[in-house]
């Protein structure tokens, strides 16, 4: 059992005249861990988040924050503990990237070229070239700001991170991006994180634990991602995990089943020598990495070369094999190395008798 | 020009005091209309009461307000003293509504987000809404700035020294080369006063004009690859973020 580091204990938030916005809540939120406020807008899951913070402070009830109930500090020093990033990066236009950064350890009175030169770390710690340091924010992209904004939150090293839709914002490229680049920052960080989604698939990729919340700012379901796919509480969760939610859940089953089958690759010299054939044909560069696949045709023709799927690595879900698979235009999904060097190629039906055969073992088991 | 030539070193003189008398209400207007304005809002009914009266200040007819104050401050009719008090509360009218101005055009998120770091308010209010404030104050400087100017040469009716001195005893004299004289140094004041404020705040607002020459911002920085080769342009993300093409 984890140790919790945040409680609410039957927390309720009432604006004036209206209805709850949050309704008794009670949970426990991990220490180290990620864990996902999820729901459909109005459900209460921002106004949860702002009230770890007391940006919002709650009608009744109580939240703790390691044990200490966050009312027994003043609310700016409670704040300064807690890292916040927000879906507009709230950056500070008319400082530096440095600056902006070097915010919260100035306020708590670290002189400015220690804050600095911390600030300074960050930047590397969230993967941007330390010379954007001294540029305004309005002169990086919008995935940029957001990273600058995670550094900020990091700057004087607080215990808990909150993010309210930090990443919502991007466009999806990015987006996945800056996922996996939390999870990375996560594994060596160990923060206690919360973070609002309204976005299922975010909520499952990023979460240890995701809260579905309903309408009325009742919690409908608190559990391991892998749970609420598999086995949602209610009508109300399995709507709003959606009818992907089979295809999502194979995003935690490992794939040490599928059969990984040789292949002969061709540089596209060698394509150029050969031609055409009858057979679809992976084409690799120098360093064996898939460049995309050449289409049958008739011998001696000029062979058309093809972009490619999705690829599957050893050790990925059998989400990505199967998507990988379907993806490809061969049917065959290109399965690669560590260092993208083509592997093998994975077929389509043989990742769905996996699939099938692990359900009949998990449902054999019951 | 002979007449400036020969008289140069009292018109040099009239305008220090021009410039004085200018200068001194508008640094007395922002340290009274900031604050104001920054009460005002926090409370709708004030933030009414703000705006209304300093539009009704600002109607007040400039020479009677020379004849009245010296009557309220117990000060001698020719003081100078007067024509800043009177001045000064021309120049909160007009900078109290740019004030306002600017504290709304803040961004609300920017505003949170100091919030959640832990800004306490005098600190957010000096570090964040004040600065980000300055391209909209400074357009209400100007403004006054000019106004000010113009404003001063109305005193001299009552003999105190500036440029207006020579409008009155031009006039006197039906002497047009004075008045000229006085028109255009008038202009130049005011033309300089304006630069230097223009400058002022070009030095204190350096982010406005890195937004504006970068345009949309480049993802230079994060390292993605150019893609160069035929090879490069087939792979449609970054390898090692997992994505990749086959």
């Amino acid at each position: 059992m984890a140790e919790a580091m945040i409680e609410f204990q039957n927390v309720t938030k009432q604006y004036q005249g209206g209805q709850a916005a949050v309704d008794g809540l009670t949970m426990s939120i991990d220490k180290g861990a990620i864990t996902v406020f999820v729901g459909p807008s109005g459900c209460g899951k921002t106004t949860s988040l702002r009230m770890i913070n007391r940006m919002v402070e709650p009608t009744s009830g109580v939240i703790t924050v390691g044990g200490a109930d966050i009312t027994s500090v003043p609310a700016p020093q409670l704040r300064r503990s807690m890292g916040y990033v927000m879906q507009s990066s709230g950056l500070m236009p008319h400082r530096s990237v440095l600056d902006n950064i070097a915010t919260v350890p100035r306020l708590n009175g670290v002189s400015k070229a220690d804050a600095r030169k911390r600030a300074q770390e960050l930047l590397d710690v969230v993967g941007l070239a330390s010379s954007l340091g001294k540029r305004y924010p309005s002169q990086l992209s919008g995935g940029q700001q957001q990273r600058v904004g995670v550094a900020r939150a990091l700057a004087a090293d607080p215990p808990v991170l909150l993010m309210d839709e930090p990443f919502s914002a991007v466009d999806p490229v990015v987006r996945d991006e800056l996922q996996q680049e939390l999870l990375r920052l996560q594994r060596d960080l160990a923060k206690t994180i919360v973070f609002v989604t309204h976005d299922i698939d975010e909520a499952t990729v990023l979460g240890d634990k995701v809260a579905v919340f309903g309408l009325g700012g009742k919690l409908a379901q608190y559990a391991a991602p892998e749970e609420i796919l598999r086995a949602p509480a209610n009508d109300f969760v399995a709507s709003f995990v959606g009818r992907d939610r089979g295809f999502r859940h194979l995003g935690f089953s490992p794939s040490d089943g599928v059969t990984i089958h040789p292949v002969r690759p061709v540089t596209p010299e060698q394509l150029r020598q050969e031609g055409s054939s009858g057979d679809w044909r992976l084409v690799v560069d120098d360093a064996l990495r898939p460049l995309g696949w050449a289409g049958p045709g008739p011998a001696g023709a000029e062979p058309v070369m093809v972009a490619g799927g999705s690829l599957f690595r050893k050790g990925d879900t059998l989400r990505r094999a199967l998507d990988a698979a379907l993806s490809s235009p061969s049917g065959f999904g290109v399965a690669v190395d560590d260092d993208g060097r083509a592997a093998g190629l994975i077929a389509a039906a043989e990742v769905l008798a996996v699939i099938e055969s692990d359900r009949n073992i998990r449902h054999g088991g019951l | 020009m002979e007449w400036f030539l020969a008289n140069s070193a009292e018109v040099f003189s009239l305008a220090g005091q021009h410039l004085v008398l200018a200068i001194l209400p508008m640094i007395f207007g922002v340290i009274i209309a900031v604050p104001l304005a920054q009460l005002g809002r926090q409370n709708r009914g004030l933030r009414s009461v703000v705006l209304t009266g300093s539009s009704l200040l600002y109607t007040i007819p400039s020479l009677a307000l020379f004849i009245i104050l010296p009557t309220i401050l117990g000060t001698r009719i020719l003081d100078p003293v007067n024509v800043v008090v009177a001045l000064t509360i021309y120049a909160v009218a007009l900078l109290v509504r740019a004030a306002l101005d600017a504290f709304d055009s803040v961004d609300e998120d920017l505003r949170q987000s100091a919030v959640a770091m832990g800004f306490k308010p005098f600190a957010r209010f000096m570090q964040i809404d004040l600065p980000l404030s300055l391209p909209v104050l400074f357009a209400g400087l100007r403004v006054v700035s000019v106004s000010n100017i113009s404003l001063v040469s109305v005193a001299a009716l009552l003999g105190i020294g500036n440029l207006g001195m020579l409008f009155t005893s031009g006039l006197q004299r039906d002497f047009v080369t004075e008045v000229v004289v006085g028109i255009i140094a008038i202009l130049i004041l005011a033309l300089l006063m304006d630069s230097i404020l223009v400058l002022l705040e070009r030095l204190l607002t350096p982010w406005t004009r890195a937004a504006a020459a970068s345009g949309a911002g480049t993802d230079a920085g994060t390292g993605q690859a150019k893609p160069g080769t035929a090879a490069a342009a087939l792979r449609l993300s970054r390898p090692e973020a997992g994505g990749g093409t086959a």
